[in-house]
């Protein structure tokens, strides 16, 4: 037998064991209960292991992968490092310059593209759910607010192209006009873009949170004369704070996590700046790049993409996490 | 003209049955009154609507200063809206209209020459549950004055937070701990918080809907002390479902049924002599 | 009312204004953006489905065909049209007019069709990428690449009506090319909609399932909220992660064939789990709980109980979560890049293992490519997939509006 059909064979079997004995603990009276209902709710729960195999594939494909990167390059040079020119050598006689794996200028670029993402998603996508939930009419809230959520429905490829085609050659010659120095695919096209696609996240996410801080609360405040945009800066929003703080956390994970956009309209090349004008590559892109050139699985080139890659899941995981954390206490306290 | 000279307005003639006497009556200590010639507020064929549905019918009432007035009635007989008019609040629920005049110190709210908004800092309100905002002790009180700009430096605000804190019977309690959160404290304490608050924009009436249904008997023996001793600086205007409540705070009553006042006049009348059936029924527990 | 108070008053209800007028303002610019981008893609992409072509009279000569050279009844056709053109140069000139991949539609035609041999027909041949271009403009400014005396054919045709703008039919029936006139997304429909019936297979079922017993019958315990947990975070997890499992668990460890739908399906299939069982659950929670207790007061098991009453009233939203899932799943690019759809494939794939690609990575191959006969068959790739969004997104909205009770 191959590794793979083993290690298939002993996933199935240890599922279904796993899923009789689940079987067993939650059906009462399992004795009466009929052969057909006991195999259908069998099969249930298979399928319910099978998507917590998912996550478990997941993580140690990853893992795997990512362990032998590190036995090939140190952790502290991927996470210190500031010098990022994956290669390897050609042959095994070659010299032993095999490309610096520093993994630090994949995070300011992500850094910088998020940064720029979330100051455009976030006041826009803030204020917009500030009018629509606390100023808008029924019939202005019915037709536009789905009409904002259009935009998250748009694929990432189409906005990849709107910023390479449309935005960065705009940038460019804006910039030119000004004196300022631009490159062709600059942080500030992807972030802009970035940050447009990420909008209807952060309105959708706030606008529920608002709508959940309680009436009494306003009640009170316009009893004390209050005008209500007083109302709103000084008693609602703090109020919502934590439930908007999760929205942006979100937006934040998600703008991480993108990689269309900037495959297509940020750079290249590992530009340790915060120069928004300037062209930098992201932890998504290089994943990309590292793993769609020509491959040897094996090598310490496409084994980085792995280590980003964990990188990248914990990063997001952690994000996620903490929103969702903030988000359920904020609802609890509420209802 | 009733026993203590003061001048009443003229009850309005309906035509109902004579009423019985009442056997019970309220024993209450007679109250000193300033003798108040000018209603504060004059309320005058006042009709609301709820889209379609009317709310109040031609409710004509007088609220005197320095005194409190409740209002009394089964549930959902419009006390609550009632009382959301005298501060325009019933603005911000959709599709409310409203017919008919209320006047505060001979100016109408409604007039389009009068700000919303400073209004209500004259009318403070409280609510049934108490609400403080998730913010300090002394942020909730202080939310008010600054707002309205009524504050000139650090040391002004301080003083009115205190003031308005020993004003609601609330300072002694409360004094070392001015930074915990509103909502640290116990729903009695809350509700005089509420109280502070609203007292602290230098309100000269006071509207209270129900504030204490949510408490306990002592928490509301302690707020109605303070009614009684607020009554003095500010006019106070309070919907109670108890009637003894009413009968132990208030120097005026009315009685609302589905939307239109029965009878209002003086406290004990109501309670030992009311003039309609109806009053009388509700009071001796005919109907809730 | 003082005179402080009124400005104070005053400058309190400016603010109320300014406030108001900024939330105002984002939605207008969030809006503004929104028909920036359609606008500019739309644009560019109408170009893209119309097609320059030049309507010839083709004799199927059955000796050229028997040697292969379909380019000769092509130049044989110019050649009777232009009889005064003589030198070489010329001549070249006049055949350059016509897109050089038009041999290959000739030669299609005559696989598909071998009666053709001998008959002589009237077809519509795309003119080449530079008379496309021209011609579309209408405007001199991109003349640099035709010389005069070809602009000076052109208008000779165009007066005899033999060159057009026509619709693009080319593009709906070709895969990808090198050429841009005969690059068309035929493969890629084919291989999105492959990927997707993969996708659904696996994704559907398993979530359903599994959203099921995690709502009607598991324990409410520490095990299972982990288990949502965990769901709530996968759906959260940045599409490429699934595509690096992809990599390494399908092609890796498993040995799959690199590109193939099936092995895209399964990755999409991984991604797309977690959505719908929220989905799912959140349409079985919207089941009020006084039906199932009406269907167990009769004596209904709890499978009888969730099969014949809770599911079937839970049917709309678990579609239109559905629905939208494909939706997501169509427009997904990253994960399917990481197992290898960055190929050129020129073939319709036939199988659910042939090597293929889906729409969006069309576009992202595409977009690479700085032709201007590229560029706008990017942005007209673009309008059919989000054409194919819109039409699944009105689908689900229907399903929902018609059979959704308010309970």
């Amino acid at each position: 037998m191959g590794n793979t059909e083993l290690a298939l064979t002993i996933a199935v079997v240890v599922a279904t064991l796993l899923a009789i004995f689940l079987l067993y603990k939650t059906t009462p009276n399992f004795q009466t209960v009929s052969l057909k209902e006991k195999f259908i709710k069998l099969i249930l729960i298979i399928a319910t292991i099978f998507t917590v195999y998912t996550t478990l594939a997941i993580v140690l494909s990853v893992i795997y992968e990512s362990w032998l990167f590190f036995t090939k390059v140190p952790i502290t040079e991927f996470l210190f490092g500031t010098k990022w020119s994956p290669q390897t050598a050609m042959r095994a006689d070659q010299s032993a310059s095999s490309g610096a794996f520093g993994a630090i200028p994949l995070f300011t670029g992500t850094f910088l593209v998020t940064a720029i993402a979330m100051l455009v998603a976030g006041p826009l996508g803030l204020y917009s759910a500030i009018y629509i939930s606390e100023y808008a009419g029924k019939k202005f809230r019915t037709y536009v607010k789905p009409a904002l959520e259009i935009l998250a429905g748009i694929p990432t490829v189409v906005y990849g192209y709107f910023a390479a085609l449309t935005v960065a050659p705009l940038i460019h010659d804006a910039g030119t006009a000004l004196g300022l120095g631009v490159d062709s695919e600059s942080a500030l096209a992807a972030g802009l873009v970035m940050g447009i696609m990420i909008i209807p996240y952060v309105l959708s996410l706030s606008d529920d949170v608002i709508n959940s801080v309680p009436q009494a609360l306003r009640d009170a405040s316009y009893g004390l004369g209050a005008t209500k945009s007083e109302t709103i800066k000084n008693v609602v929003l703090p109020a919502a704070l934590p439930g908007i703080m999760g929205a942006m956390l979100l937006g934040i994970s998600r703008a991480v996590g993108e990689t269309m956009i900037v495959v297509m309209a940020a750079g290249l090349s590992a530009n340790l700046t915060i120069n928004p004008l300037e062209s930098v590559t992201t932890v998504t892109v290089q994943i990309v790049t590292l793993l769609t050139g020509d491959q040897e699985f094996d090598s310490p080139k496409t084994l980085a993409a792995f280590a980003l890659g964990l990188t990248l899941f914990i990063i997001t995981l952690f994000l996620n996490v903490i929103a969702l954390k903030i988000v359920k206490k904020y609802r609890e306290k509420y209802e | 003209m009733n026993a203590d000279g003061k001048k009443t307005k003229p009850k309005s003639k309906a035509t109902k049955e004579t009423p019985k006497q009442s056997v019970k009556s309220a024993d209450k200590a007679p109250v000193k009154q300033k003798a108040a010639p000018k209603p504060k507020i004059k309320i005058n064929d006042l009709n609301l609507f709820y889209s379609e549905k009317q709310a109040l019918y031609d409710v004509k009432i007088d609220i005197y200063p320095n005194q409190v007035t409740a209002l009394i009635g089964p549930s959902g007989c419009g006390k609550s809206t009632f009382l959301r008019c005298l501060n325009r609040m019933n603005d911000t629920i959709d599709g409310c209209i409203i017919k008919g005049s209320i006047k505060l110190d001979g100016h109408d709210i409604y007039d389009k020459s009068v700000d919303v908004v400073d209004l209500r800092a004259k009318t403070g309100m409280v609510f049934q549950k108490p609400n403080p905002f998730p913010k300090s002790i002394f942020d909730n009180v202080a939310y008010g004055p600054k707002i309205h700009g009524m504050v000139k430096n650090k040391t002004h605000l301080s003083e009115i937070v205190e003031t308005s804190l020993q004003k609601a019977g609330l300072w002694d309690e409360v004094k070392d701990r001015l930074h915990d959160s509103g909502t640290s404290l116990s729903g009695g304490q809350q509700q005089r918080l509420c109280i502070a608050r609203a007292i602290a924009v230098s309100p000269q009436v006071i509207l209270m809907d129900e504030p204490c249904s949510a408490l306990d008997p002592i928490a509301t023996s302690k707020i109605e002390t303070l009614i009684d001793e607020l009554r003095h600086k500010y006019t106070i205007v309070i919907v109670t479902h108890s009637m003894q409540q009413a009968a132990r705070v208030s120097q005026k009553t009315a009685f609302f049924h589905l939307g239109k006042i029965v009878e209002y006049n003086d406290t004990d009348i109501i309670f030992t002599n009311p003039k309609y059936k109806q009053t009388q029924d509700y009071i001796t527990g005919r109907y809730g | 009312m003082s005179k402080s108070t009124n400005s104070k008053l005053a400058k309190r209800n400016r603010t109320e204004k300014l406030f108001i007028l900024k939330g105002y303002m984002a939605i207008l610019i969030s809006f503004a953006f929104l028909l920036f981008l359609i606008f500019t893609i739309a644009g560019k992409g109408i170009s893209g489905l119309q097609q320059t072509q030049i309507k010839l009279e083709i004799e199927f000569n059955k000796a050229a065909i028997e040697t292969g050279n379909y380019n000769l009844l092509i130049r044989q056709q110019l050649d009777s049209l232009f009889p005064e053109i003589e030198d070489r140069s010329s001549k070249r000139n006049l055949y350059r007019l016509v897109a050089d991949p038009a041999k290959f539609i000739l030669m299609d035609m005559v696989q598909d069709d071998t009666s053709l041999i001998g008959e002589t027909k009237e077809i519509w041949l795309p003119a080449d990428e530079k008379v496309d271009i021209f011609f579309k403009q209408n405007a001199d400014d991109w003349d640099t690449k035709l010389n005069p005396e070809q602009k000076e054919l052109i208008k000779t045709l165009e007066s005899q009506g033999l060159i057009d703008l026509n619709f693009n039919f080319p593009f709906f029936t070709y895969g990808d090319s090198q050429e841009p006139e005969l690059a068309g997304i035929a493969g890629a429909l084919i291989g999105s909609m492959l990927t997707l019936i993969v996708c659904m297979a696996v994704a559907i079922p398993l979530a359903v399932c599994a959203a099921i017993y995690l709502e009607e019958f598991a324990p409410k315990n520490r095990f299972t909220d982990l288990i949502e947990v965990n769901i709530n975070n996968l759906a959260a997890v940045p599409s490429i992660v699934f595509g690096l499992l992809g990599l390494s668990v399908y092609l890796n460890f498993f040995g799959m064939p690199r590109s193939a739908p099936f092995v895209g399906g399964l990755t999409l299939g991984l991604m797309v789990i977690p959505v719908i069982i929220i989905a799912t659950r959140a349409a079985l929670k919207a089941v009020p709980s006084s039906i199932r207790q009406a269907a167990m007061g009769i004596g209904a098991s709890p499978l009888q109980v969730v099969t014949h009453h809770t599911l079937p009233l839970a049917m709309p939203g678990i579609m239109t979560g559905t629905i939208l899932s494909i939706a997501r799943a169509l427009g997904e690019t990253a994960p399917l890049l990481m197992i290898g759809m960055v190929a050129f494939i020129v073939d319709v794939p036939q199988s659910f293992s042939d090597p293929s690609t889906v729409m969006p990575v069309q576009i992202y191959l595409w977009s690479k490519n700085s032709q201007p006969g590229f560029v706008e068959k990017t942005a007209a790739a673009i309008i059919v997939l989000l054409l194919i969004l819109i039409l699944l997104n009105i689908i689900a909205v229907w399903i929902r509006k018609k059979y959704e009770r308010r309970w």
